[in-house]
């Protein structure tokens, strides 16, 4: 009901509109994200969700302008607070980054540089936006470290990268995210290489802060279990497409497309202990074959050759990405014969 | 059924430890020690799959590398029924290998890329002198199929495979010896979860069809609980629970193991965790907490935790616990 009023009453803070990038391979372009849409309004965090090679971090890449050479945006829109990101110039686009839009990477090891104390990474992004001088870069970083409940502050920001546990640097990197203030914040698998209970507490870390900085968030993630803990909204991705997007409770309680239903199949969960005695393990519900390579997908349905439910007509003809029921976006022909 | 597993384990593991020791300075003198398994005892019984379970190094996949004989342990002894301790020995004799393969996480480093993977999979065979060429070769397509994969795939290399079929050969070659334990060291981490899924299914399937016993690894408690009969939680090198699975899952006793599972996400968006911000001061195998290692952070912990390591006792049935307050 809330989400339905703030629709109508917020303008969305980031806004994707069929953005399609693609690889320049030894045999000519292929697209690796196709006809991509999402919007996030303030506040709200949307996740997009999907197995390796799906096309997800592909598109993180893309709403930060970082990605590798050898990919390019091939057409689409991307609108930050209602500009045009891709219209814009190198210096803009280098303003923005970091102030407007941030990225959480995955591996904080690899993403924060060695040699510079987290306090000065901080700082320098801070430079990089306000005018502000060393020491007040410095003390703003410090109370960035404090934000993101990094013990003993003061101490750590004069500390390298190795220096800390994982969960430390993620927590560091999400202070640098955050150092600008940016209403945006793209995280890609931010809790996938943390123990289970450091992923616990980064989870419980970025709710707690977009509750109280209002940012808009896209979270990327293979795991339905984060999904289910932090999302408002879903973006299920497969093969470059969307192929389902719903909210997160129309998502688990009443998913659509094969894909997500096979997807939720096939997690063993270790939720639900009601005490029924359960001696032998059940089969998951696997999904057969794999996912096909993005230079060489089938006519139709990328997921047709993996569905149980594909028809002639799925293998032919691909899908369109429609509304199925209210706010229930789906790509998937055999749906509406199935209900 | 399970007395009948106690009275004969199938492999038993006593008071296992295994040491590293820190070399620092010109002359490499030994300057500390990290005691990644220190102290470690469990069996498993056949048939039956033992999940341990526990973060990073906490000492789980040392366990099973110390099991095959890959690291050498400290101290304890590793007994398979009817076979001598073999811990003691210089090198693990073939006979005890024979009984007890291993697979790897990464499906990607643990094949030999310039190998075809008839020839990855025979070599066990090989090593071990059994079959004619004629048996061998025919081993190995009987392998090939029994792992899921096509006879006419025999002759590619690993690189042609993707994650899940890597896996299925690594599976594969484990299997060639017909061994009575399989060490499962985080068999499907790397794996997307629907070809995760085919894995623990074509598992469960061989475990069924060959009376296997498995020890499965891994930091996934998901996963653990859904192959596991029993299942082990380790924290820096000790094992703090053990039990079976409905007991572990449903009444963990040990703070450490409900700080796990209440951390694990829910799937279930209606009921989310409300998880808590707050950094713990998260101990490492290198600067092992007196005591109970887990005291840095356990809600119970009082003067005793910091100053005796507590022992696992038997707090319910089969469940047994070291915590001096519970």
């Amino acid at each position: 009901m809330q989400d339905r009023v703030l629709e109508k009453t917020m303008e969305p803070a980031l806004a994707v509109s069929d953005l399609n990038v693609e690889i320049l391979g030894e045999n000519g372009a292929f697209p690796v994200v196709s006809e991509m849409s999402l919007s996030v309004r303030p506040g709200e965090t949307v996740c997009i969700v999907g197995e390796s090679g799906c096309g997800k971090s592909m598109t993180a890449l893309s709403l930060l302008r970082l990605l590798p050479d050898s990919a390019r945006i091939a057409s689409g829109s991307i609108r930050i607070h209602g500009e045009d990101f891709l219209a814009m110039g190198g210096r803009q686009v280098e303003d923005f980054r970091g102030d407007k839009i941030a990225m959480i990477f995955q591996e904080p090891l690899t993403a924060l540089n060695p040699v510079l104390t987290i306090g000065e990474q901080i700082a320098e992004s801070v430079r990089q936006h306000r005018k502000l001088g060393k020491r007040e870069a410095f003390a703003r970083a410090v109370k960035c470290l404090e934000l993101v409940q990094m013990p003993d502050p003061a101490r750590r920001a004069r500390q390298y990268p190795h220096e800390l546990s994982g969960g430390m640097r993620q927590r560091a990197m999400i202070a640098l995210a955050l150092a600008c203030e940016p209403k945006i914040i793209i995280a890609d698998e931010p809790t996938t290489a943390l123990d289970v209970t450091v992923q616990a507490q980064i989870l419980g870390l970025i709710s707690d802060l977009q509750k109280r900085l209002g940012t808009a968030q896209v979270l990327i993630t293979h795991d339905l279990g984060v999904v289910a803990e932090i999302a408002d909204r879903v973006i299920v991705m497969y093969a470059g497409r969307r192929v389902e997007e719903c909210s997160v409770y129309e998502l688990f309680d009443n998913p659509i497309h094969p894909y997500t239903i096979g997807l939720m199949g096939a997690v063993p969960r270790a939720a639900s202990h009601d005490g029924e005695a359960q001696t032998a393990p059940e089969r998951l519900t696997d999904i057969p074959g794999t996912v096909p390579p993005l230079w060489d997908l089938p006519k139709g349905c990328a997921f047709a050759p993996r569905c149980p439910r594909a028809s002639a007509r799925c293998l032919e003809e691909r899908p369109p990405f429609i509304e199925k029921t209210p706010g229930h976006f789906a790509a998937c022909w055999e749906h509406d014969n199935v209900r | 059924m399970s007395d009948n597993l106690a009275a004969s384990p199938l492999l038993s593991v006593e008071n296992l430890k295994v040491h590293f020791a820190i070399r620092a300075g010109v002359f490499q003198r030994q300057v500390g020690e990290v005691k990644a398994v220190d102290g470690v005892s469990f069996s498993i019984g056949a048939g039956e799959t033992l999940g341990l379970v526990g973060e990073s190094g906490c000492g789980k996949s040392t366990t099973g590398l110390a099991l095959m004989g890959l690291v050498k342990a400290t101290d304890g002894r590793i007994a398979m029924q009817g076979a001598e301790d073999v811990t003691a020995m210089r090198s693990v004799p073939r006979a005890h290998r024979r009984r007890m393969q291993i697979i790897f996480q990464d499906p990607f480093s643990s094949l030999n890329p310039r190998q075809r993977i008839r020839d990855i999979i025979r070599a066990p065979l090989d090593i071990h002198g059994i079959g004619t060429t004629e048996e061998r070769r025919a081993e190995v397509a009987k392998l090939i199929s029994l792992v899921g994969l096509r006879p006419d795939q025999a002759d590619n290399f690993p690189h042609q495979f993707s994650g899940g079929q890597r896996q299925r050969i690594g599976i594969a070659r484990a299997l060639a010896l017909k061994p009575d334990i399989i060490v499962c060291d985080e068999p499907v981490s790397a794996l997307d979860v629907s070809v995760q899924a085919q894995i623990l299914n074509l598992l469960a399937d061989l475990q069924r069809e060959l009376g296997l016993s498995y020890l499965f690894i891994s930091h996934d408690l998901g996963v653990v609980e859904h192959v596991s009969h029993r299942v082990a939680v380790m924290y820096l090198g000790r094992i703090v629970e053990t039990g079976p699975k409905k007991a572990i899952f449903s009444k963990p006793l040990h703070p450490y193991s409900e700080l796990l599972l209440r951390s694990a996400p829910s799937h279930d968006p209606h009921r989310r965790h409300q998880f808590s911000a707050v950094s713990d001061d998260i101990p490492s195998a290198t600067k092992k907490p007196s005591g109970c290692a887990f005291h840095t952070r356990c809600p119970l912990a009082t003067d005793i935790c910091r100053r005796i390591e507590p022992q696992l006792e038997v707090k319910a049935d089969g469940q047994f616990v070291a915590c001096h307050h519970r």
